[in-house]
């Protein structure tokens, strides 16, 4: 027997009573299975777990899961996230957010947290547009998008979600798809297990006002061929047949078809998500953005680097170790005193 | 024959005196001024301090912008305010003269440095003439003296660059202020042997300086008599001169303490609330944690973070910081958490005079924030004050589970006094109990006495719950749109504001119990009111002081209080925002007395306000 047994938890364990107010097809369903499906199995007790949200559809995840749970003001949900987890280091801290909350309204929070990679879970549920407030375009949504507020198209140029996280040096970098479970899952515990920021781009379709929003990457006919599944230590291969690569030609990423001018799998890329460098998942990250590439899918970078609350806490300890616990009575007689009789 | 050893000049003994020392920014008036201040302290003296500087770091040199003075108020008996105006005016150049010489006293003494009046520094302060030639100095006893060549010939074995030696110019100015006041040049010796302990030069070159400069008076025939302020009668106690912001860090520790909290300052950079992260990020002894934030918001939702998570958590700020926080204040109002904002009042609006103290938050502390959220308000009296307020801030928040506002203003953060240091066994205890029994939990359930809710923080097994910004249910907190629970969480949590007036004790006037006028003023503005009410008292005038550190709930009395007087006046740096909420709340016809000129009262100013008032 191990020295402390925990219980053992199930997907059940936390599932609230609250009933879920999602409008019925929405991907958060799909995402809130995942989680729950995930947080047994990753042998924390269930009082330790704290789902932080901002505002938006995404938002309400806090309050159908059985944890403690912190539905805040939009956009900052990482700032007290983050003075939750500098107070609490031992708590298992998840945000969850959408793409206006995290990177419109509370896009300096988000930096900010991934650049001093404070021990925080963020799901960033990517539906391009604006749900809760019924419809206007948001930070990720392609240029030219009629939606409420831009009846003539949207002339914002989007941000790239996984560019501007490692723009940020971010140290955990994935992106996974709302309907993709066992993918989900997968990233999910990765997230789990990493100390620091884990941010993951979640890919999550809005049936009512961004219906189809992923369907060019997310439909069974097109999937294989326009993602490509990340893997550490593999080279990056996608496609229905396996045929298709990337390689390096120069500073830029080439797609190659396996075979054709005598392109082989040694020429491609093998994917290290540990690269100390963040330009080589900013490259990966770029595809994307550029025609005839796939999205990438799964850890982007995984690197280990100090983690704040924890550099924060022992720089307390090594004062306290250095020159004692402070006295009070000490401190507010320091400096200068005289006495009078 | 006039013999060779130097005669003793005649002393003279004061009951107070008042000191400015103004020059460039660059000129290190403010450590002058504060050394003369700590040296003035050990020596036994009450004193009020008022540094005044630009909000620009470096001005051009020489320049008006760039004045920069701090002005030390000491005495034998209690003193209130840093004095309207002053005996002796140290000027370093034509800007710093310009700018103060108006607040020099007829017949005052004026030194002035005379190789920093050349013709290109009177261009820079403006100076169409040559104050130093065109008798309008007439009426002080002026002192010209060469600062920078005494300075240079005193240093000149030392070694340094010209440069070097010009930065000790100041303690050759201290230095004869030293003299002119009888004080032992000691503490500052002390002090500079700390403070240049890596560079003992620099410690050996401004000790020169300032012995210099001491030796100058004593051997000149400028200066033919001296003074003694000799030291006042305090309460019997250990003391230190503190400043409003390093008592109000001081206070948090020992809130911390008293509560058995971790205390956590979440805070962004802001004039003049900066000194107060300064400061609690030194003292990580005691386990402080500081945030400093990536802005004013990330700020406060840092410190309900880490509310939520059971610290004793606090954020510190200035006016239009304040403004950005107002959305997550109103957080911290529906989730109903423990937390201290501490508001150091400047000029505003928008950015306003940042170095410069006013008390136009009042408005926004109590009312500026979404819907129906009222919050508890105080604010200290004194620099020494700040401490207890602090910790007064601290207890009503964890008892009450709720965020409080304390209102500091630039005046008692950057002013000092003697403060006497209390026994830690002479401060409250208040230790914390978080809920951690799930039988009977429910996250809104209140307390019958309070209407604190339970604080369960995140860990506790059995106590998982959520809460947030939308409207609860009451007792189970599950959110819920009902007209009516609305309704009755509305008025719940006004409810608990109003029942921190258990808390709040009934409000004694000072001077007259009753009579002819009544002074109703909070904050800063404690000491000219104090003053000008003891000179007015002697002279028969009946008034009375009411000093509210407790601006939200008001303490009960107060209603009753007001009306035994026949007038009420309400002194303040605004344009009349707490007479604003007197008149509505008691439908008195109290009147204002406001001042907004970034500056705070003069004695002489409520003086004059009074004999009016009573006339």
């Amino acid at each position: 027997m191990t020295a402390t047994t925990l219980p053992v938890l199930t997907r059940k364990d936390f599932q609230t009573d609250q009933e879920v107010r999602w409008c019925p097809g929405c991907g958060d369903y799909a995402i809130l299975a995942a989680v729950q499906a995930v947080f047994p199995d990753l042998g924390i007790p269930k009082e330790k777990f704290v789902v932080v949200s901002g505002i938006g559809c995404s938002s309400r995840f806090p309050y159908y899961m059985n944890t403690y749970g912190f539905h805040t003001i939009h956009g900052r949900a990482p700032a007290v996230a983050t003075g939750l987890k500098i107070a609490r280091p031992e708590l298992d801290v998840w945000v969850a957010t959408g793409d206006g909350d995290a990177l419109s309204i509370g896009g300096n929070h988000t930096i900010h947290m991934l650049r001093r990679n404070v021990g925080l879970k963020i799901l960033l549920f990517n539906n391009k547009i604006y749900g809760l407030t019924k419809g206007q375009y948001s930070p990720t949504s392609e240029i030219g998008k009629k939606a409420k507020s831009t009846p003539f198209g949207s002339v914002d140029r989007p941000f790239n979600v996984l560019s501007l996280a490692l723009g940020a040096e971010a140290t955990f970098v994935a992106r996974s798809v709302d309907v993709f479970q066992a993918h989900l899952k997968t990233t999910l515990k990765r997230a789990a297990s990493h100390k620091g920021s884990a941010f993951i781009e979640i890919l999550q379709n809005c049936n009512i006002f961004n219906d189809g929003a992923w369907e060019t990457l997310t439909e069974r006919d097109v999937r294989d061929d326009r993602t490509l599944i990340l893997e550490h230590g593999k080279p990056l291969i996608f496609g229905k047949n396996k045929d298709r690569g990337i390689r390096m030609n120069g500073i830029e990423l080439e797609v190659v078809m396996l075979g054709e001018g005598g392109a082989t799998e040694k020429d491609l890329i093998v994917h290290d998500e540990r690269n100390p460098n963040p330009g080589y998942a900013f490259l990966l990250s770029r595809m994307d953005s550029t025609p005839g590439f796939p999205t990438p899918l799964g850890v982007l970078r995984a690197v280990d680097a100090p983690v704040y609350e924890t550099a924060m806490n022992e720089q307390v300890a090594a004062v306290i170790a250095r020159k004692g616990k402070g006295e009070l009575a000490k401190l507010l007689r320091a400096g200068e005193t005289w006495v009078v009789k | 024959m006039a013999t060779l050893e130097a005669v003793p000049k005649p002393q003279e003994t004061l009951a107070h005196a008042v000191i400015r020392f103004c020059g460039d920014s660059g000129d290190g008036m403010q450590i002058t001024g504060a050394q003369f201040t700590s040296t003035a302290a050990l020596f036994g003296n009450d004193l009020a301090t008022f540094p005044d500087f630009p909000a620009e770091i470096r001005a051009p040199a020489g320049t008006l912008p760039g004045v920069s003075g701090f002005q030390v108020n000491f005495s034998s008996s209690d003193v209130f305010t840093p004095g309207d105006s002053v005996d002796v005016l140290v000027a370093m150049n034509p800007a710093a003269l310009k700018t103060n010489v108006a607040d020099l006293k007829p017949g005052g003494i004026l030194i002035v440095n005379l190789d920093d009046f050349g013709e290109t520094d009177l261009k820079k302060a403006q100076c169409k003439t040559n104050p130093l030639e065109d008798h309008t100095l007439d009426g002080y006893r002026l002192f010209q003296v060469e600062l920078t060549k005494l300075t240079r010939a005193a240093l000149r074995d030392l070694g340094l660059d010209a440069k070097s030696m010009d930065r000790c110019k100041n303690f050759f100015a201290l230095g004869m202020c030293y003299w002119l006041y009888s004080r032992p040049m000691e503490p500052t010796h002390k002090w500079l042997d700390m403070k240049f302990k890596t560079k003992p030069i620099l410690a050996e070159a401004n000790k020169l300086a300032m012995r210099a400069g001491y030796a100058y008076c004593d051997a000149t025939e400028a200066f033919q008599v001296r003074y003694e302020v000799p030291p006042a009668k305090l309460e019997p106690g250990t003391y230190r001169n503190i400043s409003g912001n390093s008592a109000l860090a001081l206070g948090f520790v020992a809130a911390a303490a008293k509560s058995g909290l971790t205390l956590f300052q979440g805070s962004y950079p802001i004039t003049p609330a900066s000194d107060i992260l300064h400061e609690l990020s030194g003292f990580k002894e005691f386990g402080v944690l500081t945030f400093q934030a990536e802005d004013e918001i990330a700020a406060m939702t840092s410190v309900i973070g880490a509310a939520y998570g059971g610290a004793l958590a606090m954020t510190t700020t200035s006016g239009p910081g304040m403004a950005l926080k107002t959305e997550a204040m109103g957080l911290a109002i529906a989730t109903e958490l423990p937390m201290v904002i501490v508001d150091v009042q400047r000029g505003g609006p928008s950015t306003g005079l940042p170095t410069k103290t006013e008390q136009a938050d009042l408005m926004q502390a109590l009312f500026g924030r979404n819907s129906e959220a009222p919050i508890p308000v105080l604010a200290p009296a004194t620099p020494g004050d700040c401490f207890w307020i602090a910790i007064e801030a601290s207890r009503i928040a964890l008892k009450y589970m709720i965020p409080v506002i304390v209102l500091s203003d630039g005046y008692l953060a950057n002013g000092s006094e003697p403060w006497k240091v209390p026994e830690v066994s002479d401060l409250p205890d208040f230790p914390v109990r978080f809920r951690t029994d799930p039988v009977g939990f429910f996250p809104y359930l209140r307390d019958p006495q309070t209407l604190a809710r339970p604080w369960a923080v995140p860990g506790t097994p059995g106590l998982e719950h959520r809460i947030g910004g939308l409207e609860k249910e009451e007792t189970t907190g599950n959110v819920n749109y009902e007209p009516l629970n609305h309704e009755r969480m509305v008025r719940l949590r006004a409810a608990k504001v109003d029942a921190i007036v258990q808390d709040v004790p009934d409000v004694i006037p000072a001077g007259d119990p009753d009579g002819d006028l009544l002074l109703v003023a909070w904050g800063s503005t404690y000491g000219a009111i104090t003053e000008a009410l003891r000179s007015q008292r002697d002279k028969g005038v009946r008034v009375g002081h009411v000093h509210l550190r407790h601006l939200n709930p008001l303490p009960r009395n107060l209603g009753d209080v007001l009306k035994r007087y026949r007038k009420v006046v309400v002194p303040e740096m605004n344009m009349g925002q707490l007479l604003w909420v007197l008149r509505a709340k008691y439908l008195i016809d109290a009147q204002g007395f406001n001042k907004i000129q970034g500056k705070p009262f003069k004695v002489s100013e409520v003086e004059a306000m009074i004999q009016e008032a009573v006339r």
